[in-house]
């Protein structure tokens, strides 16, 4: 067994338990905690993946962002010193199910895909990182340029690997890159901040006006 | 020179097996050397008992362990080496002697007997609190500041992990510190440590947006996240500093100052204000468990002036191009440690800095730490990312070229040669050339 396999069997374990822990676990902080754990291992079993950005994305929204964010609310609303979370029998029966149904549609996804092709195109990207290591030439930086480029329409990985030539004028066609979920993802990100503060304005408005 | 390493690394191995016993230092050193990793120079040795060959997973995990035991040295001495400059340089200026008697004239061993101290007390935990949770509470703020070595070059090339999204990964494993604190407050059971764990919590998510901002302006120079890259990019001269920057040698004092808040450093430490708030988040702990909190900040207290070194300072760099000469004569194994020694003192110099404000500048009130970052860093830090971007943009329109004194990065361009990539052709640059020129 290699070491690899070793650690992701490791955070594979670390990831389950922590969701179990979640589900089952009364107290409202150690809830927190185990889902520190569950989203953290993920973010390692990126990074095990070779997807050093995502991993990182992870760690940095969900583990040190979203996670914060919760345990900082239940801080700020608890009445008591700890918040405890009791669920009836019915609760637990109901969303067992919707869990049992859930699974059962992720468990039937996954072994429909074909792996083979996707474990052949992994070793081909292993491959190309080995060759980079971290250490590129020194006159080149290719990480904030690829991706800042990608979020303008211009696809490093695919353009940079058209022929020299490109079309009867020398110029190449560029692909569409991710400029139109970038967008969407900004708009979005605008109406949240000013419906943030629209809530919190009304609120003050109110107060006053009493 | 990386392939003539190799070639070498081949023909020793071809006679590794000539020379099973007898090994000489000196040979031994020299396979070392000659190595890429302390993976392969494991694979060209045998167990010294049994005489068998190790294996690729073996020198795998034997290298782990060895890279792991390094970075955890760094995670330690510097605390210790810390506390006991703290002391010193606290009891100068309130003009005091300090610790003078414990391990000679100049109390070198005072952390040491510190430690000691703190190994010896009780490990308390309150009848109110969560047991697991404040036991668990100071590993993860252990962990965190402790894991962010990972990615920090010491040298050309010393990181325990050259990735191309360093600085990101970085910042993300520094956020999981709060979460430590935040478990420390709460599951303390008491008042005091829930009101400095909210006002700590506050303090650190608030300012980790400016020193974001302010890291990616050098980022912007440089045009890479790996911080062994923005190293190296300064490197031949102090006119190559990123700092030199008009954008960035402002980006640096707001990153600095950031730096030392989210280390909860004086005059930022009102979580722990011992006059209004006994300990904050701490008032619960003792012994061995607190001091892994102190332990924790005085590492990252060297761990953002290490950050602050590469991203600003040079990273390894003497400024003088004494570096250059040191490896052409002595090889890169001489000029790897001397950038290391470099290196360190340009860290230490910082940690050095964020003693003096600690013991020299009166504390701010929460409300003044808030404004601080919120209506002034967070608007200074994004109006100087603004214009480290434009900058490079004027000056190529003005002059043709991106910096004033050229150097490696000014006069960079990008060069995309990933593996499988050929050459850039976007339209411009493709007229361009038909243009002739």
């Amino acid at each position: 067994m290699s070491v690899e396999t070793l650690l992701f069997w490791l955070f594979a374990i670390l990831t389950c338990g922590g969701a179990i822990s979640v589900a089952v676990s009364e107290s409202v902080v150690r809830m927190a905690f185990s889902l520190v754990l569950c989203l953290g291992s993920v973010a390692v079993m990126f990074l095990l993946l070779g997807a050093d950005f995502v991993g990182a994305t992870q760690l940095m929204v969900y583990v040190g962002g979203t996670v914060v964010l919760l345990v900082f609310g239940i801080m700020l609303t608890a009445t008591g010193p700890f918040t405890k979370i009791k669920s009836s029998g019915a609760d637990a029966i109901l969303s067992g199910l919707v869990g049992v149904i859930f699974l059962f549609i992720v468990s039937t996804t996954v072994t429909a895909v074909r792996w083979d092709d996707v474990s052949q195109r992994v070793a081909v990207g292993a491959h190309q990182k080995a060759a980079s290591h971290g250490f590129n030439p020194e006159q080149q930086g290719n990480t904030t340029r690829p991706l800042g480029l990608s979020f303008l329409s211009i696809r490093a990985d695919r353009d940079l690997k058209l022929s020299a030539g490109g079309d009867a004028n020398g110029v190449a066609s560029l692909s569409s890159g991710y400029l139109l979920p970038f967008e969407i993802v900004s708009i979005h990100l605008l109406v949240v901040l000013v419906g943030a503060s629209y809530l919190a304005r009304a609120k003050r408005r109110a107060a006053t006006s009493q | 020179m990386g392939h003539v390493h190799r070639s070498y690394l081949a023909n020793f191995r071809q006679q590794r097996h000539k020379i099973v016993s007898g090994q000489s230092a000196e040979r031994m050193m020299d396979t070392l050397l000659a190595a890429n990793s302390l993976a392969e120079f494991l694979q060209t040795q045998t167990i010294p008992v049994c005489g068998c060959p190790i294996d690729a997973t073996t020198a795998m995990v034997l290298a782990a362990i060895v890279h792991v035991a390094l970075v955890g040295a760094w995670f330690g001495l510097p605390a210790g080496l810390f506390i006991w400059a703290e002391r010193k340089v606290s009891a100068r200026i309130q003009d005091r002697l300090g610790p003078t008697r414990t391990g000679g004239r100049f109390g070198w061993l005072q952390s040491l007997a510190d430690g000691v101290k703190l190994i010896q007390k009780e490990d308390l935990v309150p009848a109110d609190a969560d047991g697991l949770m404040f036991r668990l509470a100071p590993y993860i703020v252990v962990v965190a500041s402790f894991a962010a070595y990972m990615v920090l070059p010491f040298s050309d090339g010393w990181s325990a992990l050259g990735l191309d999204v360093g600085l990101f990964l970085a910042f993300a494993i520094l956020s999981l510190e709060v979460l430590g604190v935040i478990l420390a407050g709460y599951s303390s059971g008491s008042k005091w440590a829930l009101f400095g764990a909210i006002r700590e919590s506050a303090q650190m998510v608030s300012y980790e947006i400016p020193m974001a901002i302010c890291a990616l302006c050098p980022i912007v120079t440089a045009g890479t996240l790996n911080l062994t890259e923005v190293a190296q990019l300064q490197g031949g001269g102090v006119w190559n500093w990123n700092i030199l920057h008009p954008f960035n040698f402002f980006a640096f004092f707001v990153y600095f100052t950031c730096a030392t808040a989210s280390c909860k450093r004086a005059p930022f430490d009102l979580a722990e204000a011992e006059s209004e708030l006994v300990a904050g988040f701490l008032t619960e702990y003792s012994g061995m468990r607190w001091s892994f909190f102190f332990l924790a900040e005085y590492a990252s207290m060297f761990l953002v002036s290490g950050l602050a070194t590469v991203l600003f300072l040079g990273g390894w760099d003497d400024g003088f191009g004494v570096l250059g000469v040191v490896k052409a004569n002595a090889g890169s194994f001489v000029a790897n440690a001397l950038g290391l020694v470099i290196f360190l003192k340009k860290a230490s110099l910082l940690v050095c800095v964020q003693i003096w404000v600690r013991w020299t500048l009166p504390r701010l009130r929460i409300d003044q730490v808030m404004t601080t970052c919120l209506k002034y860093l967070i608007p200074i830090a994004c109006v100087l990312f603004a214009g480290a971007v434009a900058y490079p943009l004027a000056l190529a329109k003005m002059s043709g070229k991106t910096s004033i004194m050229g150097g490696p990065s000014g006069g960079r361009i990008a060069q995309p040669s990933r593996v499988g990539a050929e050459s850039v052709r976007l339209p411009g640059v493709a007229a361009a050339e038909r243009s002739g020129r």
